[in-house]
This record gives structure tokens, sequence and C-alpha cells, in this order.
């Protein structure tokens, strides 16, 4: 897709605003929330820190393409199933990192998950469901690679 | 799926309805809308935290390219005070400025980037008045005032007197003693404060906006700008968090401001983070004397307490969040003799306003510490002081009120008592590794529900059915993300015999749904639901009736309503509802009914000082019980084991009710352990979530939720809320074990790992 926006306009208005993609939220502002988590070339990052023109040439993934994978559909899923959206302000930054952690192994405990998940804040859940939520996609996936 | 074949269910943790479209990013917050052709509208702020606005100069934030209109309190028609019992709060400042986040100016700008540039331009002459930042300080003689009509800076003093306390100590073996502070707390919804407002060709105002409670805010806007209720419609979608810090004006009244000078074009405001710590509403900070006596045998005595709460510059709900906390002063026990005394105080530090748990969760810490402490006094286990003297039916609490609605707190803390965490948690303790210490605390709660006696508990609900035959929930309190109208649509499903998917539910919007109050006080689904529940019933007879005259039947009695029709069931012969729907008028599809939330019939007279919201009858309750192990060399407190016993009546939805108390939990350890607003000189210096820290993924425990099956009389379905009584409960427990631990008490929150280690070293 070709867009044309100022160099410096950020990340997350660029989705927001310019492309009406809302799903993508923004809680902080400055990175320590990671309501605003998107995939740039598979790799969980905040676009509220970064700058349009660090999309240029790259593959970006938001919770809006969340259910053309695999994996993806899984975790929205298993979120859903699990009770791990409450108010679901932080659900989509949540998912997609645990989109990153599922495509990075199929096998994490619930620490691990709770370390892969460790940029994410969320105030509604205690994260107990949350992290039940990741490991009910992470074995369905796994379940599905075996089939 | 199979759930969408049957009829809902309550007691099945049905999946929320909003949550497919939450976890696909469908779901439509107020900040996720961007109108058209829109204006930004944005806040200066005073900076200085007491003093008189002799002039604004506006010229270099106007000249700014982009900014369209700077508006000051000459452009606010009508009294320019909002607030939800006092009138006390200018949208924008007229002469004092009282807090350093008081509203000075309103900008517009054509773009977010030109508000940002603006903002800071706009220059407030302020002549510096004398600021008090010390709730004492504040209420000693001579110390500036900071209402005029307010004399010592008291908001409201008030006392409960049941028995005679102070004779009564006379009597007492052991007595113990302490005092505590309690921080202020941000709610850190994520979604920050944010709303949209345009000026119709008709001259109304429509909103939407992230708020806890749409219909007051019609008021509020209504008289601060002088504006007829008919002319402001507000939409209230699903808010991302809520908490307590969206109820009352935050963007309301701003908004509306801007739109009547936007020339009818939309208007977008959304607080960032910063403004968010800065001006929003926070938690009271608490400052606590307490005094607990009992006989030998451990049968509580006699209680003497004074609590000081901070409340800001302004009153919000000041006066009524430290009643509820008096109310709860005397934890959930059977105490004869009792002088609670409060004092809620104004001082130039940011606004402290409602939050989960109310006034409440800092009377919880004070009164379950002494507890342990009064325990430790008589040689008693802390499980067996609690329930030798936890409430029960028929007693009479600490404010005097007789207790005629279920109270399971000690079926709670049995709960606990026969859990392996507590039966074991000795040999658990000596598995503790090399250089930490182990130990388990205590901690029973309970929290009221609803406004409370004087102020009229009520809620309307509409249910329509649709002409295509499906059935829509009006739903009319916000839904702040606890799932209320997820709630009310498994409660109409199950009425009305309907699978999940033939139920359509609006979100809140002041044209269409009926004044139901607040999103808050744990009232939210009892109320609304209670309304609801009738309607249905309502709504259910009259499409078997109408169903009966469509089927050339003589009576009702075998009708059936069944998932998508009626059916007489000897013949076998039925109605889909779409073609009932199709020969019912609009007016006769739809079923309204109200509720009013039972008020104490026996009110006592032990309360002096009280405005409104005394007494409350309906209590949720609870116990908890923190695991922790503390690092000896960094006093790092880590919470390795959680138990939650919630007494909420009969579930509606285990699932929901999980999520209830996990999140409560999370935001009390947060409370317990870290969370600290720090404000010096009225200035907020935390400023951002890497100086203001809750609780992250690595933070908390897999919390233990375990439900006591109770059944609540005047509930819908038998439930109480329990939104907020989980919240008081992660505080003193986690304290408690700290102390169980180390040997040490903390009495100042949050237990932070500088204040745990100078205590173990004071110790050794």
């Amino acid at each position: 897709m070709d867009i044309y926006v100022p160099d410096d306009r950020r990340v997350v208005d660029l989705l927001r605003v310019d492309l009406g993609l809302t799903g993508t939220k923004e809680g902080c502002g400055t990175g320590e929330c990671g309501a605003c988590t998107i995939l740039v070339d598979g790799e969980a990052r905040l676009s509220c820190l970064m700058v349009a023109a660090q999309l240029e040439g790259t593959s970006v993934t938001t919770v809006e393409g969340l259910e053309l994978s695999r994996e993806g559909i899984e975790i929205r899923r298993a979120f859903a199933g699990e009770g791990a959206v409450q108010c679901g302000f932080c659900t989509p930054g949540m998912e997609m990192a645990a989109l990153a952690l599922i495509r990075s192994g199929r096998d994490h405990t619930r620490e691990q998950i709770r370390e892969g998940l460790s940029g994410n804040l969320c105030r509604c859940t205690g994260y107990v469901k949350i992290v039940d939520a990741v490991m009910k996609a992470m074995e369905r996936v796994r379940l599905g690679d075996r089939e | 799926m199979t759930i969408d074949r049957e009829r809902m269910e309550i007691g099945k943790p049905e999946i929320r309805s909003d949550a497919y479209s939450k976890a696909s990013g469908r779901e439509r917050f107020a900040a996720d809308i961007y109108p058209d052709n829109l204006l930004w509208a944005g806040v200066a702020r005073a900076g200085a935290a007491h003093g008189r606005l002799t002039s604004l100069d506006v010229s270099a934030a106007l000249a700014v390219p982009g900014v369209l209109k700077v508006l000051t309190a000459g452009d606010v028609p009508g009294p320019n005070r909002h607030g939800i019992i006092h009138k006390d709060t200018p949208v924008l400042a007229d002469d004092v400025v009282r807090y350093t986040g008081d509203a000075v100016a309103l900008i517009l700008a054509e773009t977010r980037e030109a508000l940002k540039v603006a903002v800071p331009l706009v220059k407030a002459v302020i002549e510096p008045l004398t600021a008090v930042f010390d709730p004492r300080e504040a209420m000693a003689d001579g110390a500036p005032l900071i209402h005029a009509d307010r004399e010592n800076n008291l908001l409201m003093a008030a006392e409960i007197r049941k028995g005679e306390a102070l004779a009564a100590f006379a009597e007492c073996d052991a007595v113990a003693e302490g005092e505590f502070s309690t921080p202020v707390q941000a709610h850190i919804f994520l979604e920050t404060e944010n709303g949209t407002a345009q000026l119709e060709e008709d001259g109304a105002i429509s909103m939407t906006v992230s708020t806890q409670s749409p219909f007051r805010d019609r008021l509020e806007i209504g008289h601060a700008l002088g504006i007829p209720f008919d002319r402001i419609r507000i939409a209230s979608p699903c808010l991302g968090g809520g908490f307590g810090g969206k109820d009352g004006a935050t963007v309301q009244c701003l908004l509306a401001l801007a739109a009547l000078h936007a020339d009818g074009r939309p208007v977008k405001m959304q607080w960032e983070r910063e403004e968010n710590l800065a001006a929003g509403y926070r938690r009271h900070a608490c400052r606590m004397r307490y005094r607990l006596g009992a006989k030998r045998d451990g049968t509580l005595h006699a209680l003497e307490c004074e609590l000081i709460y901070d409340t800001g510059a302004y009153a919000h709900l000041g006066g009524e969040v430290m009643e509820l906390g008096m109310e709860h002063a005397g934890g959930p026990y059977r105490i004869p003799h009792n002088l609670i005394r409060g004092k809620c105080v104004h001082t130039n530090n940011p606004v402290a306003g409602a939050m989960r748990a109310f006034g409440v969760c800092q009377v919880t810490f004070a009164f379950e510490s002494m507890m342990d402490m009064l325990a430790k006094e008589l040689g008693m286990d802390p499980m067996g002081l609690r329930l030798q003297n936890a409430l029960t039916d028929g007693d009479t609490n600490c404010a005097g009120v007789r207790l005629v609605t279920s109270t399971g707190v000690a079926g709670c803390l049995e709960l606990l008592r026969d859990h392996p965490f507590w039966r074991e948690r000795e040999e658990w303790k000596r598995g503790a590794p090399p250089g930490t210490r182990r130990g388990a605390g205590l901690a029973a709660i309970f929290n009221a529900a609803g406004y409370g006696g004087g102020v009229r508990d009520s809620a309307i609900a509409k249910v329509e059915l649709g002409p295509d035959g499906r059935f829509t929930v009006h739903n009319a309190v916000s839904d702040m993300g606890q799932g209320n109208s997820c709630a009310f649509l498994q409660m109409a499903g199950h009425i009305l015999c309907q699978e999940a998917s033939a139920m359509d539910l609006f979100q809140p919007d002041t044209a269409t749904a009926y004044p139901s109050g607040s999103s808050a006080a744990g009232r939210t689904t009892f109320t609304y639901g209670n309304a609801l529940i009738q309607a249905c019933e309502d709504l259910k007879a009259r499409v078997i009736n109408r169903a009966g005259l469509l089927l050339f039947v003589d009576s009702d009695k075998d009708l059936r309503l069944v998932p998508g029709k009626v059916i007489h069931l000897p013949s076998g012969r039925e109605v889909p509802l779409e073609r009932l729907a199709s020969f019912m008028p609009r007016e006769d599809r739809v079923c309204i009914n109200q509720y009013v939330a039972p008020v104490c019939e026996d009110v006592p007279d032990t309360a002096k000082g009280f405005f409104i919201g005394f007494p409350h009858v309906i209590l949720a309750y609870g116990a908890h019980l923190a695991r922790v192990q503390v690092d000896l060399a960094t006093g790092v407190i880590r919470v390795m084991d959680y138990l939650a016993a919630t007494d909420g009546g009969r579930v509606v939805n285990p699932a929901m009710f999980e999520q209830q108390v996990h999140g409560g939990v999370g935001q009390g350890l947060g409370y317990a352990l870290t969370e600290d607003l720090v404000t010096r000189e009225g200035k907020v210096l935390s400023k951002d979530l890497s100086t203001y820290l809750i609780p992250g993924t690595m933070d908390a425990p897999d919390i233990v939720s375990i439900p006591y099956h109770g059944n609540e009389a005047t509930g819908p379905f038998g439930m109480k809320g329990i939104g907020e009584v989980a919240m008081n409960g992660p505080l003193p427990a986690v304290a408690n074990a700290l102390a169980d631990a180390c040997g040490i008490r903390l009495c100042h929150a949050p237990l932070t790992p500088s204040r745990a280690l100078e205590a173990i070293e004071a110790g050794r």
C-alpha cells in the first residue's frame, strides 16, 4: 500500500486517524503501556514510538489483521473464550504481543508468557485470564501443527 | 459453538457479548471516533496551586497556525460551575485558582499538533495566595481558606457514635493502637478521558463521551453552561476502564463549551496520560489513628478512630467518600462500642474523588492491620480472632445498622481456613530460600453497594422487541469494562428464553434510554438488573399475549416463548417472533420498568454530620489471604500466592465474577506495593507510567478466586455487586503477611522495598 504522510507522523496516528484502523489503541503515548503494539516485519513494536518513515518497505500487522493467521484466530478465540477481555482497551496490543510470542515458540510456560507480555499493561484483569488465554491459544496452535 | 443455540442461562460462564468485538479491535470506544472535519480542543491549566487569576494573555497561543479560538471564562455562558453535589468547580477559572490543574483557557485547533504547541503559550498571570498542601495544616486556625464558605477548610466533619467507646476501653483486657497512612492512587484506565461534541442544526449538543454517568453529565453541563437538559444528548459507548475516575465531569463541560464555539464543526478532546495524572480525579490520601480493644477471650469491645481524608481543591464526592469509609471503619465485625470521627479536608492538591472501593480501602488497611496487632497482644490466631467476631445475619455493624441482608464474611473466612494455602502455611514458610522470609496474611473485607439513604438509587430499564423479531436491551448504565451490559443480555436472554445471537444491546444514550444513575457504587448490575427483570417479564407476557391473538387461543396459559417464536403447546402451532413483531405497534413492543434499591428501614441515630448516602443495607463481603516472600537484602516483597473468597450472593456469570475479583486484587496489589501518585507543592511529579507504577504481568501471582455460594434475596437472581470489595483486601493482607514473615509492621503504604528494608534493619 502506498500512503503519503509526513515522515514524522506517529505510526499510531497514521493507523488510527489517517487509515481509520482504530483497533490499535493508545494508552500512554510514551511507550509504557503496550496498548499500541503492532507487528512490523513480524516483530512486536510500539506504534506510539515509531514514525511513518520507519515503516517504509516493511510489512505491518495490526489487530485488524489478526484473523489472517491461524495463530491470530486462536488468540482471538482464546481471549474471548477464556475471559481475558474486560474493558478491552489493552486487548489488541496484548493480542499482538501474544502473536509475536506464539510465533517465537509453541511451548512457553506460564512464566515465559508473563515475561513475553511484560511490556503490556492491563488494569482490569490482574492478568490471570490473559495468561490462560495465551496458554490455550498456544496449545490449540500446537495441536493444529500435529494435524 | 453450541451456546448460541441455547437459551442464555443464569449461572453459566457465558462468553461476554462484547468479547469478540473487543478482541478483534472492532468495538468502538469514544476515543476511536474521529468525525470528518473535526476540531481538536485542549486545555491550558493554571500551573499555580493557589492564587488570584488577574489576567490571561492568549495572543501567542492564538497566533499559532491552525489555532482557531482560545476561550476563557468570559466565553462561558451560565454560572460556570460544576460539581456533583457542591457546584464549586469552574469550567474555566474566573477568579481564584485552587490547584495546578485548574483549567484557565480552552483552545480549539485544526490539528492536535497545533494544539500541543499552543497550550503552553497561554500566559496566565496569577497573583499568588498562600497555598496549603497538608490536611492537618489546612485545618489549623489561620490557614488560608480555599473556599471562603468552608471554615477550617472542612468539606465535612462527621462522626459515628455507637455505645460508649471511650468509657468501654476501661473494660478491655487488650488494646492495640496504631497510626496509618495511605497514598494517592490513580485509576489508570487505559483509555484516558475523552469525547467528541457537536452543535447540531437544531441547537442541541450531541456528545459521545467516555463517561460513567451520562445522565448526570447532562445535569452538570446544563447547569454549568446554562443549557436546557433537552438540548444535550450524551452517548456513552464501552469505556476503556473507569474505576470511578470517569464518574463526574472531566471533559464534558469543556467539550460542550467548545462545541458552542465551533460553528457547527465536531470537536474532539482527548487527555494525554500526563494530563490524566495531573488533572484527573484520584483516590484520597488518608491518615488514620486507631485504637481497638478486646476482652481476654478475644471478643472485640471498643473502637476509637480518627480519619483525615485529603480531598484536594474541590468537593467532587469527597464528603461521600469519607462517609463510606466511616461506615466501614470498624471492619465486618461486631463491636459494641464505636467512636469513628472523620474530617474531609480541602487542600491545594489535585481533586480527589470516586475510585473503586470509595473511601473503604483506606480504613480496611488500618483496621485489618489492627486486627493482627490485637491478635498478637491477645496471643490469638488471626483467623480465630476474625471468625470469633465476624458479623452474621441480624448483627449490628459498626455504624449501628442491623444487618437484614446476606452476610457471608464468616463463610468467606472459613473457605480460607480450610484451604491448603492457609492450612499448610507453616510448612510453606519453612521452605523459604536462603536470604528470604515467608509469611501469610489475612484480611476480612466488606463493601457496601448502592448510593445509601437519601439518594434514590433507581434504574429504569427498557427492553424492546424489534421489527426483525430480535430483542434489544437499552442499557442505561455505562459499561466501563465490568461487563454489566453483558450480564443484562444474559438476564434478558434467560427470561425471554432466547439464544445469545438473537439478543442486541444498545449502550447508554440519553436520547433513547432512561435515567438510571451512574455506573458506580457496586449498584450497576444490581439496580438496573432488577429493573430489567421486571421489564423482561412484562415484555414476555405481552409477546405471549399478542401471539395468542394471532393464534386465536382463549388463554395465554398454554403458550410458551421459546427461541425465535411463541408456540402453542397443545396444538404445536407457532408464531415466529419476526411475524409477531410486524403485528405489534412500536410502543407495544417496548417495556419499561423502574426499580428502586432498598433503603434502611430502621436508620440508627449514630451518625452526625453526614449529608447524604447513609446508611447502606446491601454489602458484599470477602476474605483474602496473601502469601509473600520477602528478600531480606533488598526489602522486595513478592506476592507468591493470593486467595480471594467473595460473597457476592448468587453468581450470575462465574467467568465475569472471577474477572472482577482478579481485577480488584490486581489493582489492590498495586495499591499495596508500588502505587503512589507523588505531588509536591501541588505539582504532580508522577507524569507517566514509568514513574507511576501499576502491576505488570510479572508483578502479580495467579490470583485464585473462590465464590462463597450465598444468595441475596433482594438481588437480581440473588446477586450482589462485587466490583469494589476485592480492592480492599490486598494492602492489609500483604501488610499482615509481611508482619508474619519478618516481624515488622508497616503502617504507611505503599509497602515499598525501602520502607520494608528500613523496618527490617531497625528490627535487627
